[in-house]
């Protein structure tokens, strides 16, 4: 796969796109914004530092899931009432989806659009997409903490955010983002660590 | 982070941070994904996601006013994964006024996330959050939920509270707090729900013995005993005896099919009958013996019978069943005795004229009874007859290995319905006739403090 390059307009760094669909990435040296024009960059913010995360994942860790091989290549850290949680972008041969890391606690989803969504929810209660039954379990206001790496969409100032979390019966987990006007559902389920067969990832000291 | 150059792959180590209460040192254990972190010198809880460790609430207790068995810091290793126990909070409930404690120990892996230990009266689960919702039957009664297809029945919904707290928390802990745990039980599971608001967070545990705890984390000395039943406590005796009783049903039918079947092969032949009188007027030898009688076919039983006309008055016959070919001989002694009279109940009688042994396993062969009777002097002609047959089907040995089979069976279904007797006798929803009405109700739930992530109040 040739991976598209192009250079920081803010600070010359190289820019090497890891996945050649992403839409916006992070200067790894300058921490600038950058959102593709193909493939010219145009600088649209800069971030502050991340926030002390102690995810076990990294940039350019890969691992499996589903028989499909993937890499996370950039992430977003939300902040929420209790602390932060991570949403890392995995790139797959087929696409993208997204692997949640609350407190260690994984989660692997995709975007589903198309399904009828609520224009609220309450927890507790219950929707069908796909044949599978969820009941909301939390409610989750957040807003976003810092970005890193390569995302699919553009993303860079957003407020405050509201995300529905709901559940099956049978590990189904499902995530309303109500960021947006219309709101976006991803399913996918929990796994377990050993499930995603990660590499590279980060070290502890003290552990192995 | 500055701009000079990339993230060098992060390598997040125990933070060393101090007290705004007063000074001591802090250590955060699990990194950056505790929430609140306790003091352990001056009990303040801290809000360990803020840099400056702002205090969240201080708690008076008298310093290790409840020590851990499991100091903080200790690392054991839980079906093969390294842990290290990071957070350790007591909870309370009170029961007619009398508070019930259990403890709870959070353990800490920087890949896999949390995970608890929880202790009451040294019994001990090892407890996880549940990624699945469990379906709840609330219109049971008791309700049961159900999970990855077992039944867990409701034993217990209490108010706990957090009465003493150390080290840290994924989670917003504070002492004084209360919330609504419920207990369904599936021996050796539980599965716990905890309210806080309308959120109810589903944990799983699974009972586990002290001294498996012990061996864990490599500590030293013995885990305390292990007091009464507790809610998912395995029975020692499977708690489900159906499979025991289904084999006593399968061995009973084997049984049945085998009597059955030595009855109707079973040769019942007479190879022996002889009629004799011993008068007892007479003193002296009256041993004799009689004519050689063959056995054939298969080593089995001979069965002999004695019959006598006795009347208030006995006969014993000391017999020898002796092999002619190879002298092998069978002693035994037998008794034929009757006596009957009258009194103030009416007429009465003991006894009998007959009189039957089994001789096990008589080889095939030539065979002949020497016989010598005895019997009080002076009583006059006692006639009697004996008889032998070969292969005749013993029913009281069927009785004995039914006995046999029956005696553990029940026993073991006596002691594993005490067993759960003494369980659900701590339940507020102990099955009718099992456990009493009013219970002291000792209530040992065993639900985590846990309040999910987010809320939207």
């Amino acid at each position: 796969m040739t991976q598209p390059t192009a250079n920081c307009p803010n600070c010359g760094a190289k820019i090497v796109f890891r996945w050649s669909s992403s839409v916006q990435t992070v200067c790894e040296y300058c921490k600038s914004i950058l959102v593709r024009t193909d493939i010219d960059l145009k600088k649209v913010g800069q971030v502050a530092d991340l926030p002390p995360n102690s995810s076990p994942i990294q940039i350019g860790t890969e691992g499996i899931y589903n028989r499909q091989a993937f890499m996370a290549v950039g992430r977003i850290i939300y902040e929420y009432e209790l602390g932060t949680w991570n949403e890392w972008h995995l790139v797959l041969n087929n696409g993208s989806a997204w692997l949640s890391d609350a407190q260690d606690e994984y989660v692997v989803t995709f975007a589903a659009p198309g399904r009828k969504l609520p224009a609220e929810c309450r927890v507790g209660q219950h929707y069908t997409w796909d044949n599978e039954t969820y009941t909301v379990t939390t409610i989750t206001k957040a807003h976003y903490r810092g970005v890193e790496g390569e995302l699919p969409f553009q993303y860079w100032d957003k407020q405050d955010v509201v995300f529905v979390d709901l559940m099956s019966t049978n590990g189904k987990f499902a995530t309303v983002d109500y960021s947006d006007d219309t709101p976006v559902l991803y399913l996918g389920q929990s796994v377990e660590f050993e499930e995603l067969k990660l590499k590279n990832l980060r070290s502890f000291q003290g552990w192995s | 982070m500055s701009t000079s150059g990339p993230n060098p792959p992060g390598t997040p180590q125990v933070k060393a941070l101090n007290c705004p209460g007063c000074g001591a040192a802090i250590t955060l254990r699990s990194f950056s994904q505790a929430v609140t972190v306790v003091c352990d010198h001056c009990h303040s809880i801290l809000d360990a996601q803020d840099p400056q460790l702002t205090i969240l609430q201080k708690f008076k207790a008298a310093v290790g006013e409840d020590a851990p068995l499991i100091p903080l810091g200790t690392r054991g290793t839980i079906r093969g994964t390294p842990y290290e126990a990071v957070g350790f909070q007591r909870r309370t409930i009170h029961v007619d006024g009398m508070p019930y404690s259990w403890r709870e120990y959070v353990l800490f892996n920087p890949f896999k996330g949390f995970r608890y230990l929880t202790e009451y009266n040294g019994h001990w689960n090892d407890t996880s959050i549940l990624r699945s919702l469990p379906t709840v039957n609330d219109n049971m009664s008791p309700a049961t939920v159900t999970y990855l297809g077992e039944t867990y029945r409701l034993f217990q919904s209490t108010k706990a509270g957090t009465s003493f707290v150390l080290g840290e928390f994924p989670w917003q802990v504070r002492v004084g707090e209360a919330s609504d745990v419920s207990d369904y039980i599936h021996p050796p599971r539980v599965i716990s729900s905890e309210r806080n608001g309308n959120e109810i967070t589903w944990s799983m545990g699974e009972y586990m013995a002290g001294r498996d705890v012990w061996k864990a984390f490599r500590l030293p000395g013995n885990p305390p005993d292990a007091i009464g039943v507790y809610e998912n406590q395995p029975s020692p005796l499977s708690a489900d005896t159906t499979a025991l009783w289904l084999a006593f049903v399968g061995f009973l039918v084997a049984l049945v099919v085998m009597f059955i079947a030595f009855e109707s092969f079973a040769r019942n032949e007479r190879v022996f009958q002889g009629f004799y009188s011993f008068n007892t007027n007479v003193r002296g030898e009256a041993s004799f013996v009689t004519e050689a009688f063959a056995l054939k076919g298969r080593t089995s039983d001979l069965e002999l019978t004695t019959t006598s006309d006795v009347n208030n008055n006995w006969i014993y016959l000391n017999y020898a069943l002796i092999n002619q070919d190879t002298g092998q001989a069978y002693d035994f002694g037998r008794e034929v005795s009757y006596y009957r009279g009258y009194d103030s109940d009416g007429s009465w009688t003991e006894g009998g004229h007959t009189d039957r042994v089994a001789i096990p396993s008589v080889p095939p062969g030539n065979y002949y009874l020497r016989v010598e009777p005895e019997s009080d002097f002076g009583h006059g002609t006692i006639a009697y007859a004996i008889s032998a047959k070969r292969d005749v089907p013993q029913a009281s040995y069927f009785g004995i290995a039914l006995l046999a089979l029956l005696v553990p069976a029940g026993l073991i279904t006596w002691r594993s319905l005490s067993f759960e007797h003494l369980r659900w006798a701590e339940s507020d929803y102990a099955p009718a006739g099992s456990g009493d009405e009013d219970s002291d109700n000792a209530g040992r739930p065993t639900g985590l403090g846990i309040f999910g992530k987010g809320s939207d109040s």
